[in-house]
C-alpha cells in the first residue's frame, strides 16, 4: 500500500488543524473502537463557511482526507459545501488505496455533521437540508 | 545523508553478507540438479546435505534427516498442523489445542481444519502474553491429536514455556509442534532438551534469503506427504531443491546462532533502555511480559493516537517500524495479538512495534528516544480522542 504524494503532504502538513473556540457548528463522526474519529469546526457568515478546522484521531488517510475536506469547503457557500462528496475528496488527493476509501466517506460526513450542528444550534431542523446522519459502521465497508 | 534506522527485524531481516557469498556459486557455476547423477549434480547434492547437517546442529536435532526444507514458516506450519491432523484422524482424534495469539499461518490452518470436522481449543495468553501449562493440561481431551504453541510471539515477543508445555503434551502422548519462526536464530533453541516434536523456522527472520524455511520432524513421526512428486525431501515434499536458498539459509543460521550470546546481551540492554524511556511518555504502556520476551522486541501503546499515523511520522524521520492497528492490518479490528492480552480496541489502535537486530546500535536507540515523544505529542495535539482522555482524567 502506498499513499500518493498529495496524501503524504496533507498528512505531514495538515491544513486547518486545531480546535475553534468560537465555532458555529461542530461535527464529530467515527468512533475510537474503529480507530478513526473526525471532528470538524465551522464558522458561518451569510451562509458562507468563512472558517473551518479539524481534529482527527486516525490513520494517515484519515488525517489527509480531513485536511483536504477543510480546504475544499473553506470560503464556500453552504449550498456548495453540501455537495462535497467523498469522491471529490479522494480525487483532490490523487486517489486513496481501496482499504482507505472509508476515510474519505468519514470526511464528507464530518463536514455534514458540522453543518447539521450549525442548523440545530440555530433552531432549524437540519435533516431536510443536510440529510440523515449515517452510522459510522456503514462507512467501514472494508474488512 | 538522512537518517535511516531499520527497526522491523521481526518482519524481515537484511541478507547476511556471508549468506549472500555462500549462495552466489549456486546461482552460477554450480547450477546442477541435486538429483542428477553426474558430478555437477553431485556438487549441489553435497551442498544440500551439508546445509541440512548445519541446520540440524543449530537446533540440536539428533539427525540431519529430521530437517525438511520448505518455502518458509507458513508452509512449515501448514504441513506440521495438517499432517498431524491427518495422523490424528486415522485414530479418530480430531481435537487440536493452540493459543489465541498464534500467527495467522497457524490460526487460519486451524480454521480450515475446523471446517473439516476438527475441534480447536485456543488457550488464553493472559495479560502478560504467556500460555500457562496447567491450562493446557486442563484443555487436553481423549481425542486431542496435537498441541501447537508458538515459541515466541511475533508482535509482543513473549517467549513461551516450551519445555513445560511439551512435557504436558507428552504426558498424554500428544504431539507437540511449535512455530519457532521468531525464535530460531534469536534465542537458543534445543529441540531435544525442550522435547519438541515438530518445529517451524523461516530463513529470512535470521538474515537468510526469503522463500526458504524448514520443518523439523522428530524421528519416528511419519508425517504425510505435503507435495506429491519426486523423491526430494525423502519423498515427502517433492520439487527440485532450491540449492542457493538452502545454502544461504544454513550459512545465515550458523552465523546467527554463533552470535546469540554476544548479540542478546547487547540487545537486552538497548531494549530495556528504550522501554524505560518511552514509558516516561504520559499514558504509554508496554505490551507483553517485561522479562520473558525476545531480546530485540519493544511493543508499546500510546493512548489517544493511531498506530499507522505514528508509523508514517516515524518513516518521515527515517525509522522503519510496525504497528498492530486496524489500519495496518487492513481490517476493522486491531491485531488479534493485542486483543488477546486484553487491550481495549482504542488502546490497541495506538500500538508500535520496534524490533532490533545485530545491525542496530545504541545510537539508534538515542535517536528513537529523541524522535518519538514529539511525534506522539503532535499527533495527540490533533486527536479528539486524546482531548477526551485528558478531560476525563483532569
Amino acid at each position: 500500500m502506498a499513499y500518493s504524494e498529495k496524501v503524504m503532504d496533507h498528512f505531514a502538513n495538515p491544513r486547518n488543524v486545531g480546535e475553534m473556540p468560537d465555532a458555529d457548528g461542530i461535527g464529530e463522526v467515527g468512533n475510537s473502537r474503529c480507530g478513526d474519529i473526525m471532528k470538524m469546526y465551522i464558522k458561518v457568515e451569510d451562509d458562507v463557511i468563512t472558517d473551518v478546522s479539524f481534529k482527527t484521531f486516525g490513520c494517515g488517510a484519515a488525517i489527509a482526507t480531513s485536511s483536504m475536506a477543510t480546504e475544499l469547503v473553506k470560503g464556500k457557500p453552504i449550498s456548495e459545501a453540501l455537495k462535497l462528496t467523498n469522491k471529490a475528496v479522494m480525487e483532490a488527493l490523487d486517489g486513496l488505496p481501496p482499504v482507505k476509501v472509508h476515510c474519505s466517506v468519514l470526511a464528507e460526513q464530518a463536514i455534514k455533521a458540522a453543518l447539521s450542528d450549525y442548523y440545530t444550534k440555530k433552531g432549524i431542523d437540519p435533516e431536510p437540508i443536510v440529510g440523515k446522519a449515517t452510522d459510522c459502521d456503514e462507512c467501514h465497508f472494508h474488512n | 545523508m538522512s537518517k535511516f534506522i531499520y527497526a522491523d527485524n521481526a518482519a524481515t531481516t537484511s541478507l547476511s553478507p556471508a549468506a549472500f557469498e555462500a549462495m552466489k556459486p549456486y546461482f552460477s557455476e554450480f547450477y546442477g540438479n541435486a538429483s542428477s547423477l553426474y558430478k555437477l549434480g553431485g556438487q549441489s547434492q553435497k551442498a544440500v546435505d551439508n546445509a541440512r547437517s548445519v541446520i540440524a546442529e543449530c537446533i540440536n536435532a539428533d539427525k540431519p534427516n529430521t530437517i525438511f526444507f520448505v518455502s518458509g514458516g507458513s508452509e512449515a506450519d501448514n504441513w506440521a498442523i495438517k499432517g498431524a491432523a491427518e495422523l490424528g484422524e486415522r485414530k479418530n482424534k480430531k481435537h487440536i489445542i493452540s493459543s489465541k495469539f498464534e500467527h495467522h499461518a497457524v490460526l487460519h490452518t486451524l480454521e480450515y481444519l475446523e471446517k473439516h470436522g476438527f475441534e480447536v481449543t485456543l488457550l488464553d495468553v493472559h495479560e502478560n502474553g504467556i500460555v500457562r501449562p496447567d491450562e493446557l493440561e486442563k484443555a487436553i481431551r481423549e481425542d486431542t491429536a496435537l498441541v501447537t504453541i508458538m515459541f515466541a510471539n511475533n508482535e509482543i515477543g513473549t517467549v513461551q514455556p516450551i519445555k513445560e508445555l511439551a512435557e504436558v503434551a507428552h504426558k498424554h502422548n500428544i504431539l507437540f509442534h511449535t512455530d519457532a519462526v521468531q525464535a530460531v536464530g534469536n534465542v537458543p533453541v534445543d529441540v531435544q532438551e525442550l522435547g519438541i516434536d515438530m518445529l517451524s523456522m523461516s530463513s529470512h527472520k535470521f538474515h537468510g534469503p526469503k522463500g526458504m524455511g524448514a520443518l523439523y520432524v522428530r524421528k519416528g513421526i511419519k508425517l504425510p506427504n505435503l507435495i506429491h512428486g519426486g523423491a526430494q525431501e525423502r519423498g515427502l515434499r517433492a520439487g527440485t531443491e532450491n540449492t542457493p536458498g538452502i545454502v544461504g539459509m544454513a550459512a545465515a543460521l550458523k552465523e546467527a546462532v554463533e552470535k546469540i550470546p554476544e548479540k542478546n546481551a547487547r540487545l537486552e540492554k538497548m531494549r530495556d533502555r528504550l522501554i524505560e524511556n518511552l514509558l516516561q511518555i504520559d499514558r504509554s504502556h508496554i505490551n507483553g511480559d517485561r522479562l520473558h520476551r525476545l531480546p530485540g522486541n519493544v511493543n508499546m501503546c500510546f493512548e489517544g493516537i493511531e498506530g499507522e499515523s505514528l508509523l508514517l511520522m516515524l518513516d518521515l524521520n527515517g525509522i522503519c517500524a510496525s504497528s498492530g492497528s486496524a489500519c495496518t492490518s487492513g481490517s476493522l479490528d486491531p491485531s488479534h495479538v493485542l486483543l488477546s492480552i486484553g487491550l481495549p480496541h482504542e488502546i490497541a489502535h495506538g500500538s508500535l512495534r520496534l524490533t532490533f537486530g545485530d545491525e542496530n546500535t545504541e545510537e539508534d536507540i538515542d535517536y528513537i528516544i529523541k524522535t518519538i515523544p514529539p511525534i506522539v505529542e503532535r499527533l495527540r495535539s490533533m486527536s479528539p480522542l486524546w482531548e477526551k482522555i485528558v478531560k476525563e482524567n483532569s
